[in-house]
């Protein structure tokens, strides 16, 4: 047993942090310190375009599709480094969720058309699975796709739509077979936002964020080549991509940059005259969520280390997202609780010249959906409690 | 030992519960917020008439008399409304100050127009670095009057407020002084709370009358107690907003099915239920020790209570407006429901009037104080 990264790994993690010095834009780099996400969809476009010149658009892809071809530790230290710079992050919904579907089900057309879109950042992908009657039980979707010709006819409402607002395309479980089992009658579809019928409605958040979308599908027809797979077998695809979904999901990267960002604040605020770093009761606290990132972090190492013998994520990406959640909601608690009363104080617009005051408290509340989205933390539990403990 | 209470102190609260419940649901309340103003005159005046502005002035000032219990059941009705109009700023808190420390006729003036509603005062007290930073605020007497230097944070209702009663040092300890908000050499900056409120960031750079100082000496003791009673008060407003967002998430879980069952029925959820609940009524428990000791005559009990209190009750406040949340899913993340709003207003309790750390220190303190 060795816990220390190889020389080869230290190396790799070098040429990140170099690359990072050298590449990364000061200005994103602001707003993400900042946490001013007003423009956000350039932002996000225009990193994805500097990672693709550098060859490092997908991390997790492999080299055939155009990408690094990494084993699951340098994507590790890829994640890690980029949040220590605060370099934005790469949305999911494309490069994490609907390609590596394409890439194992769907066919050689839908490869060259959508891959390449993704990989340069020219396509925004969303996520169309939620559904108001539908979230933890996902499999009782009601959307409605039906085959007309060379078209499928889609009906129905989807929610929870993250970023739907930016986005170009959208992959959507739909129901196919109404007749069928719930989880045998879902299709697989990838819809162009632009398609008439498509509607979308913000949803406003507690924070006063406006980052989900409710979208409306009224008569959507959708060409039958932008089916995935089979018909009725979206279901299997869907389980698929949720494994994909978990990688990194332990969020390792951006817990440590809060962590830091917790330290500066405890030692700028002050108590009783005095910095609250200094304060036994809070430095404490502070010292218990750092072990508690450190026992995730071995323990997300160890699970890397195992699926690099096996093969897609198992159910201890479940431990992952439980523990990386709640540390990352117990470090922005922390964060408000050094700010104490001046975290009263609150703009919804929150961005422009604001530091860590307007954001903390701001954070911390849009921070309660870590444990809800991507299978809330209770599902990941029965999850364990069933496939790992056999209950 | 009687946790009854009496039926006219039980009509109190039933008349503003009532109130709040029929005329100040979450859209006119969000109405309100989103004006200019951050509040709403009528209201303000309604609750005048239903007498509740008077609430905790002395029979022999012209009040209602109703002290730290009845404060306490109507505190609880405004929290459980989300009341965002200042009753517990101006009738709560500076009433308090005013009715300890204002003599002659002064203190007849101001009790009136505060009690009738006509007039909003605040008191500016906290100034950012935490509730136990010492005083920086100066008033020095400077010919007849005085000169008042310093700056306030985040004091709630201040910008709907005729007078802020702001606390200085003195010569002779500390001064509680009323100044117009308007006065020269007050620069009042608004601020949204996270909570849908609105309070302002002060600076004073002021030249007062020598009639502006309430009280002569040292206002310490006064305004400690106002403070506790304050708090204390606070503490009842959050207990009304943990009823009702615990309500609202027993209720959200009989009603949302999700694998053709309500959610209520999983196991793994109703014993989270049953922990919300026993944080509630420890909650409970302890705002009515606070309330209690309010009513006694011993500063250091008093003050150890309402520590307490305010600790386990911010306590609740995390963890119950965190469940109720999680509870509902992606609802509990809108703006729509009535549990954003709770958790909202349970956050600024925690961070109001001193942090829950800040109380458990004290506490600490003030137990240590007993045991030697
Ligand atoms: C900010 C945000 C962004 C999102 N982005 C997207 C997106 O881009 N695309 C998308 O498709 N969806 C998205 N979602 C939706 C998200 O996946 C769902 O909110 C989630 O699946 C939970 O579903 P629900 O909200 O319907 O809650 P419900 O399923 O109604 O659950 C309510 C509560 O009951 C619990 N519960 C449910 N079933 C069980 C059980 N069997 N045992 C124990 N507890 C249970 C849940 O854990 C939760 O606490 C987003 C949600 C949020 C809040």
């Amino acid at each position: 047993m060795d816990l220390n990264f190889s020389p080869e790994e230290v190396a790799f993690r070098d040429e990140v942090r170099a690359f990072l010095v050298a590449h990364l834009p000061e200005d994103i780099r602001d707003r993400v310190r900042r946490g001013d996400d007003r423009n956000v969809s350039d932002d996000l476009r225009r990193w994805q375009r500097i990672l693709h010149a550098h060859g490092w658009a997908a991390a997790m892809w492999p080299v055939e599709h155009g990408g690094t071809g990494w084993d699951k530790t340098r994507q590790y230290l890829f994640e890690i480094e980029c949040a220590a710079a605060d370099a934005p992050i790469q949305l999911p919904f494309g490069l994490k969720m609907v390609a590596p579907v394409i890439m194992r089900y769907g066919s050689q057309a839908q490869k060259e058309r959508f891959l390449p879109r993704i990989l340069d950042g020219s396509d925004w992908w969303c996520q169309g699975y939620s559904e108001p009657g539908s979230g933890s039980d996902l499999a009782s979707l009601k959307t409605r796709a039906e085959r007309d010709g060379d078209h499928y006819v889609v009906n129905g409402q989807k929610a929870w739509n993250t970023l739907g607002q930016h986005a170009d395309w959208i992959f959507c479980l739909v129901r196919t077979d109404p007749a069928a089992k719930p989880q045998r009658g879902i299709s697989f579809l990838l819809v162009d936002m632009k398609t008439p019928g498509i509607r979308l409605q913000p949803t406003k958040l507690l924070d006063g964020g406006f980052e989900v979308n409710e979208v409306f599908f009224d008569n959507v027809r959708v060409p039958v080549e932008n089916l995935v797979g089979e018909e009725n077998a979206g279901w299997t695809y869907a389980k698929f991509l949720l494994g994909h979904e978990r990688t990194n999901i332990a969020g390792v990267g951006a817990s440590r940059r809060e962590l830091a960002r917790l330290r500066r604040m405890a030692r700028e605020c002050r108590r009783e005259g005095a910095p609250l770093i200094d304060d036994p009761l809070f430095a404490t606290r502070i010292a218990q969520v750092e072990l508690e990132l450190k026992a995730l972090e071995v323990t997300n190492l160890r699970v890397i280390f195992a699926e690099a013998r096996q093969q897609a994520p198992g159910p201890e990406a479940s431990m992952l997202k439980i523990r990386g959640t709640e540390i990352l909601q117990r470090i922005s608690e922390l964060q408000v609780e050094a700010l104490g009363a001046r975290a009263l104080a609150y703009e919804e617009d929150v961005g422009g010249d604001g530091e860590d005051v307007p954001r903390a408290a701001a954070q911390y509340m849009n921070l309660r959906k870590l444990s809800i989205y991507g299978g809330s933390n209770e599902i990941q539990r029965n999850i364990i409690a069933q496939t790992i403990l056999k209950l | 030992m009687d946790f009854a209470f009496t039926e006219e102190q039980q009509m109190l609260q039933d008349s503003i519960r009532r109130y709040l419940e029929s005329g100040y649901g979450l859209e006119h309340r969000a109405r309100i917020i989103a004006g200019d103003e951050g509040w709403s005159p009528r209201t303000w005046a309604e609750l005048a008439e239903l007498g509740l502005l008077a609430l905790d002035i002395d029979e022999d000032d012209g009040g209602i008399g109703a002290g730290p219990v009845g404060t306490m059941l109507v505190s609880q009705a405004t929290g459980a409304g989300l009341l965002v109009e200042p009753f517990h700023s101006s009738a709560v808190l500076a009433t308090r100050v005013v009715s300890l420390l204002a003599q002659g006729e002064r203190r007849g003036q101001l009790l009136d127009a505060l009690g009738s509603g006509e007039a909003i005062a605040v008191l500016a007290h906290e100034e950012g670095d935490g509730w136990d930073a010492p005083l920086e605020t100066t008033a020095v007497s400077e010919g007849e009057g005085w000169h008042l230097r310093g700056r306030k944070a985040c004091v709630y209702h201040a910008p709907m407020a005729h007078w802020l009663l702001v606390t200085a040092r003195c010569d002779d300890g500390v001064g509680v002084f009323v100044v117009e908000r308007g006065a020269d050499g007050v620069d009042l900056r608004a601020v949204r709370t996270l909570d849908g409120q609105r309070a302002a960031d002060i600076a004073l750079d002021a030249r007062l009358p020598p009639d502006a100082r309430l009280g002569a000496g040292d206002a310490t003791a006064a305004l400690e107690q106002s403070l506790d009673r304050g708090i204390a008060a606070l503490c009842a407003d959050a207990l009304g907003v943990l009823d009702r967002i615990l309500t609202a998430t027993v209720q959200y879980a009989r009603d949302r099915a999700q694998f053709g069952t309500p959610i209520g029925r999983f196991q793994a959820l109703q014993h989270r239920m049953a922990d919300m609940y026993m944080q509630v009524e420890q909650a409970r428990s302890m705002t009515y020790c606070a309330t209690s000791a309010c009513l006694q005559d011993d500063p250091a009990s008093r003050r150890e209570a309402v520590s307490a209190a305010k600790v386990i009750v911010g306590q609740a406040a995390r963890r119950v407006g965190q469940e109720a949340i999680q509870l509902h899913g992606g609802m509990g993340m809108t703006d729509e429901l009535d549990v954003s709003h709770c958790f909202k207003r349970l956050l600024a309790f925690e961070l109001r009037m001193g942090t829950t750390d800040e109380h458990l220190r004290r506490y600490r303190e003030a137990a240590q104080a007993d045991a030697a």
